[in-house]
């Protein structure tokens, strides 16, 4: 079944190329969107349950062997990361499509949308299947390029200017990659990782650990840890709320994800775990700090992502197959429950005009749904007990106890009241924007109204008045989606419990690119 | 690994004359910074090839030991073409900021001077956050044009207030 993986990546390409050919039709390429990634996320079912059942799957792409050619890898870790993908991209396009249909741009449609979307998808499942440092590096590349076509979308000032940091902020990321990539490749002559990390326990110390700060600094810069964590809040809320949406759930993980396999496969050691803990602890804590003192609900949602971030960081800096697979667990549960958080923001702005929450108010008599679609996430970004965020930070709090360091418990701390003022931030944004009566805004006025003379012609009150069934519905399967996190969390975190088993080390990897041998070195090609 | 001295120097210069040009607030000189770090990105990737030799595969009898490694020559290769891509689409950036603000610096968040300022509201965002602003479809074109039109703008009133009216009004 090898012939599955490389469908992941070739799939979403051939239907950018095909709605990109279909410009003119916005239908087609809805419909056409619509199918890829319904497909791949066929294909990440299939992918999952094969690897699952019968073990991961390399594949030598043009059939070279492997450490002279391309290998595409899926491990469970790979294959769970696909389809939780597919699945938020999915729900996301179908949310983007009922906007585009409430905004009736039926006529002149921004046709690049769907291509520049599905290359997106190209590239983070690129990133998610690549066995090769180099391909790694072209994976982020595609979604990088994509994101910030995407984040200008519509070339407005405002998000030229904040597009503007986001590109500057990622090109010089990727530029500290592929140095990197250069040095790893001058000291192991090699860009296979699995091939990396045989070789790498020969390589002296102290190079080690150089090498692997470059990469965590290159990776850490796209995951948004907390030095390198500036440019999130900054040039997220700007976008589309679809795009933010996804961008928030996917990228920063693509970048969490890199740091993983970082430190199982390619540095297994622990010269970095302590920095790194330290990094989550501050990642946690300052991103947190800033989410509680904003007062737009999207600039408030990106500070609480960069803030949960350092619970994947924490769950990666332990070294310890437990940690590794909460913090599997935790991105899986992050995924969908800040896409849904963004969508339903996106939700809050259409129904009542903005998203700052001084100037929103009676939201809960006027748009009862969306205060349903939007507590159910908030409460589980927050960690209240039946939720998957719940267990997800029990899960972490599990392995860093097993750790014992004294360190271990301060984050344990850290990490319980930086999900309390998680909860305050999101309860402040419900009782402001749900809670309050409308009366009480000052200078409040009709959205409605704010609507029906801001719209640029042609708009009726009818259709501002209603969401877009679309718009709710994608926002809903994503919370049922977030739901399922918690009532399937047993069978759920079995697998990613297994997943991380996986990742204990470099061997079980190294075996899949090159089974059966536990190679010595090898010459250089 | 033998490494050539001038190659190592030439690089050398290059990332700090690159890295130097990327912290200025011009974006057409962070855009020529972008081009200096990619070009000694590539030359560091072509020094890790080590020992010059002759080119593989084409001639016989060329024992391994004296052939240059080619891996390091198809990364290149990729990267420049990376490279290519991202910086015709930083010009089509510059160009649009120069369109709309007519000026390329990169500004700072008008939110970050709130909070510092230590004014809770956030400024102007009446015009930034509104609903048409964030939806994109019609817009996005509409935008265009619109903006277009409403230029020539006051540049005192456009650097004071950089993230002031996003839309078209």
């Amino acid at each position: 079944m090898n012939w599955l993986v490389p469908l992941v990546v070739l799939v979403p390409l051939i239907g950018a190329a095909a709605a990109l050919i279909l410009g003119k039709n916005p239908s087609a390429q809805r419909i056409v969107a619509i199918v890829s990634l319904l497909i791949v996320l066929g294909i990440g079912g299939t992918l999952l349950h094969l690897v699952d059942t019968q073990g991961p799957l390399a594949m030598e792409v043009g059939g070279w062997a492997a450490p002279f050619g391309i290998v595409l890898v899926v491990d469970r870790l790979a294959a769970l990361m696909v389809i939780v993908s597919a699945l938020v991209l999915l729900a996301v396009l179908v949310f983007s499509v009922g906007q585009g249909l409430a905004d009736g741009d039926n006529e002149t449609p921004v046709s690049i949308y769907y291509p520049t979307y599905l290359i997106l998808a190209t590239g983070v499942f690129n990133a998610f299947i690549a066995g090769d440092l180099f391909n790694l590096y072209v994976g982020f590349e595609i979604l990088l390029v994509a994101s910030f076509v995407l984040i200008t979308l519509g070339g407005t000032e405002a998000r030229i200017r904040a597009g503007t940091t986001y590109i500057v902020v990622s090109i010089v990321s990727s530029m500290l990659f592929l140095a990197s990539i250069a040095m790893i490749y001058a000291a192991v002559g090699t860009v296979n990782i699995a091939q990396i990390s045989i070789r790498m326990a020969d390589i002296p110390i102290d190079v080690q650990v150089i090498l692997h700060i470059m990469l965590l600094v290159a990776f850490g810069i796209k995951a948004a840890m907390f030095p390198l964590s500036f440019w999130l809040p900054d040039s997220y809320p700007t976008a589309p709320a679809p795009v933010t949406a996804v961008f928030a759930g996917l990228l920063t993980k693509v970048g969490v994800y890199a740091i993983i396999r970082t430190e199982t496969i390619i540095f297994p050691g622990p010269e970095l775990n302590i920095v790194l803990m330290v990094v989550a602890l501050l990642t946690m804590v300052v991103g947190v700090l800033g989410a509680v003192a904003q007062a737009d609900i999207k600039r408030l949602l990106s500070f609480t992502l960069v803030s949960h971030i350092g619970y994947m960081i924490l769950g990666v800096s332990l070294g310890s197959a437990l940690g590794t697979s909460a913090a599997i667990y935790y991105i899986v549960h992050h995924i969908v429950v800040q896409t849904t958080l963004f969508l339903g923001a996106g939700l809050i702005e259409r129904a009542g005009g903005s998203t700052s929450i001084t100037k929103l108010g009676g939201l809960l008599k006027s748009a009862p749904i969306v205060a349903v679609l939007f507590f159910i996430p908030a409460l589980n970004l927050g960690g209240i007990p039946p939720f998957s965020g719940f267990i997800g930070k029990l899960a972490l709090f599990q392995a860093s106890a097993e750790q014992g360091s004294v360190l271990a418990y301060v984050l344990i701390g850290a990490g319980a009241m930086v999900s309390l003022l998680t909860l305050y931030a999101l309860i402040r944004v419900w009782n402001m924007v749900f809670w309050r009566p409308a009366r009480d805004v000052e200078g409040y006025e009709s959205p409605l109204l704010d609507n029906v003379t801001e719209a640029p012609g042609g708009r009726t009150v009818q259709a501002t008045r209603r969401l877009p069934r679309l718009m709710i519905g994608a926002t809903a399967g994503m919370v049922v989606v977030s739901v399922a996190l918690t009532v399937f969390a047993g069978p759920l975190f079995a697998l990613s419990t297994r997943a991380g088993e996986n990742l204990e080390g470099p061997s079980t990897y190294v075996n899949i690119v090159f089974p059966g041998t536990s190679e010595s070195g090898g010459d250089d090609e | 690994m033998s490494v050539s001295i001038v190659m190592l120097a030439v690089m050398a210069t290059l990332y700090a004359c690159g890295v130097y040009l990327l912290l200025e607030r011009s974006m057409t000189r962070v855009l020529l910074g972008f081009l200096l770090v990619g070009n000694a990105t590539n030359l560091l990737i072509l020094i890790t090839a080590g020992k010059v030799g002759s080119a593989p595969i084409v001639a016989d009898g060329v024992a391994p030991e004296d052939m240059t490694d080619p891996l390091p020559e198809t990364l290149i290769l990729t990267a420049i073409v990376i490279t290519f891509g991202v910086s015709a689409f930083l010009m089509a950036l510059i160009y649009r900021s120069w369109r709309l603000a007519h000026e390329d610096s990169v500004e700072d968040d008008a939110d970050d001077i709130a909070l510092r300022a230590g004014t809770s509201m956030v400024p102007s965002d009446g015009n930034e956050q509104d609903s048409s602003d964030t939806e994109f479809g019609t817009r996005g074109e509409a935008v265009i044009s619109t903006a277009r039109e409403s230029r020539p703008r006051d540049d005192a009133a456009v650097s004071d207030a950089p993230s002031d009216d996003g839309g078209p009004r």
